[in-house]
């Protein structure tokens, strides 16, 4: 197991290196400089030269990333330009509409998509199957934006049943909140719940083919039994790692989403920051979403162990 | 009444025989192939200028005049999904191209000279990008460098790299292991020139199968693009984009929302279902299996 974790580990710390580089690096070759990019070319001189001493631009570029990664280690992201508060703050407030976002709609994502799946490969090739691959396989196409947008006319515009977006924030009470995520959350996990049914249904499939499914039943158990006992738990491992994938997905996906509900999420920042020209918000809460999403992938390694007892041993 | 067995069916022409047989390959080449046409006619007719403004019409549901109905300017949204349908094609297009072109030779080489250190190099840099999220990325490469069609197939470009250089690699590491190859060898033929001459053409029927994967998954990742205003940008229209603009009139005018909504799950539909049919036909280890 060690080793697995330590290499594993190893190259979590390799692609958060290499991932803050390409960061640093296309931030280094913005047109001019980034202060001159962030306050425009009519900028005053004497601004200019404050935000330049501020960013400080007049360090060659390898002291500053150090400076850059080493404010990170300690969770300074840096001060907003626009918002003249430390980042730190803005992403921690933003992660209260973000970080639930993306759980809720994998937890969506799994509880139809588990059902869905084990369901279409139990009864692989009936009626059940056909209608669950078809249905993905349409889910697969939908742009989450564009179903966000249909279900805020069907369920805001013509039903009147949710607002249209917006958050009110976890103060006015949970299930208010839970409420503004619900749309949101249902948008993006449906495309992402069609890939996941998929995933877990050809994995099945394929253990559902083992010697030891066989031997299995001739062991005396039922189907069901089989299933449950056997193939569902092996074909967890592929499953697994889409999980992951996924959940890195939905958390770095919201960003588009969170723009059609107006929630005041990461995304919002980041997009803010983008037009407000706002390098600073926007490169500390890219890294940082790419450091959640790397993590993640990390963690789902880890889980590998717990599924499969062959990795322990290793 | 002619004796087949005379014939001798050439792999070519019995693929073709498989795809006619199968609905899923004809239903997705077809709805993809009306799209192309779509995207190609758009160059030489629409019914209206895309970019015409007709105020006193805006906003009018479909009818015989205006098939899709028209936007908030009076525009003709049929004639803008037209040209629409060029800008997602072409941006889709162009970046599994920047795939195919980079990622492939990167996954012969790496298989010619399989584990070498800058084989591994190659392999890690590849997991890297894998491990990025995409859309960050490319959301990032669009901020700094300027919202723009050509920055948007670049973003998208960029990932779909190490997708082909993974699958060439490992689809080319076990050809190396067969005997023709050896006799290529043999024959004194370089790693180069087996590459292209021996690996390559083996290798193709699994690629042309991730083409059209990566297409439909292009053609999502610049509407999502386009979607926040880091696509094609005004007046080239473009789906994405025209379901921006959609998104505040959805009460006064739902067709400006469906419509293009529509046409993109259609034409990422149609690449599906034609890769899941090219896959049945091409890929030889799921006939092994079915077999």
């Amino acid at each position: 197991m060690s080793t697995y974790f330590l290499g594993r580990f190893g190259s979590l710390i390799a692609s958060l290196l290499v991932a803050s580089i390409v960061i640093f690096l296309i931030l280094e070759v913005v047109p001019g400089d980034p202060a001159q990019f962030m306050l425009g070319l009519n900028a005053n001189p004497e601004t200019l030269a404050n935000l330049r001493a501020q960013m400080g631009l007049d360090q060659p570029a390898v002291t500053r990333y150090i400076t850059w990664v080493l404010g990170m280690l300690h969770g300074d992201f840096g001060i907003s330009y626009t918002y003249k508060t430390p980042v730190t703050e803005l992403v921690l407030q933003r992660l209260g509409v973000s970080l639930p976002l993306a759980l809720l709609s994998l937890l969506l994502t799994v509880l139809i998509a588990f059902p869905a799946g084990i369901l279409a490969a139990a009864r692989r090739n009936s009626k059940t199957d056909l209608a669950v691959m078809g249905v993905t396989q349409f889910g697969v196409a939908v742009p989450n934006f564009w179903f966000a947008i249909i279900l805020v006319w069907v369920f805001a515009v013509i039903l009147h049943w949710f607002s249209a977006g917006g958050f009110p924030g976890w103060d006015k009470g949970f299930w208010l909140g839970l409420r503004a995520l619900l749309l949101p959350a249902i948008a993006l996990a449906l495309p992402q719940a069609s890939i996941l049914a998929r995933v877990m249904r050809s994995a099945l499939l394929d253990t559902l083919e083992e010697d030891y499914i066989r031997t299995a039943r001739a062991r005396g158990l039922t189907r069901t039994q089989t299933l449950w006992r056997h193939a569902v738990r092996n074909a967890l491992i592929p499953v697994l790692t889409i999980v992951g994938l996924q959940f890195a997905f939905l958390l770095a996906g919201g960003i588009i989403i969170e723009n059609v509900f107006f929630l005041p999420g990461l995304g919002r920042l980041v997009f803010q920051g983008i037009t407000q020209r706002d390098l600073i918000v926007v490169k500390s809460v890219v890294m940082l979403l790419v450091f959640a999403v790397i993590l993640v992938n990390f963690l789902v390694d880890l889980s590998y162990i717990a599924v499969d007892p062959r990795l322990r041993r290793r | 009444m002619s004796d087949t067995t005379l014939f001798v069916i050439s792999p070519r022409a019995a693929a073709l025989r498989a795809a006619l047989r199968s609905p899923s390959f004809i239903a997705g080449a077809a709805i993809t192939a009306l799209f192309l046409v779509i995207a190609l006619l758009s160059f030489v007719w629409t019914p209206y200028d895309y970019a015409a403004q007709d105020i006193p019409n805006k906003l009018k549901t479909l009818s015989a005049a205006h098939w899709f109905g028209t936007d908030q300017y009076g525009r003709d949204v049929f004639s803008q999904i037209l040209v629409g349908a060029r800008t997602s094609l072409a941006v889709a297009l162009i970046a599994v191209s920047v795939g195919l072109g980079l990622g492939v030779p990167l996954g012969l080489w790496a298989a010619a000279i399989r584990g070498s250190l800058l084989d591994e190099i190659i392999m890690r840099l590849n997991d890297l990008v894998f491990a990025f999220p995409a859309l960050l990325i490319a959301v990032l490469i669009t901020a700094v460098f300027g919202p723009s069609a050509t920055n948007a197939v670049i973003a998208i470009g960029i990932f779909n790299i190490p997708v082909f250089a993974r699958l060439t690699r490992a689809a080319a590491l076990s050809l190396w292991t067969r005997d023709f190859i050896l006799a290529a060898r043999v024959a004194g033929k370089g790693k180069a020139r087996i590459s292209v001459e021996h690996i390559l053409p083996n290798i193709l029927n699994t690629l042309v199968v991730q083409i059209t994967i990566q297409f439909s998954l292009g053609i999502l990742a610049e509407a999502a693009l386009a979607y926040v205003g880091l696509g094609a940008q005004p007046p080239t229209p473009s789906w994405g984009k025209m379901l921006a603009d959609s998104q505040t009139l959805i009460a006064l005018a739902p067709h400006m929302a469906i419509i293009p909504g529509l046409c993109i799950v259609l034409t990422v539909l149609g690449l599906n279902l034609m890769g899941d049919g090219l896959r049945d036909i091409l890929d030889p280890r799921l006939q092994r299996s079915r077999r």
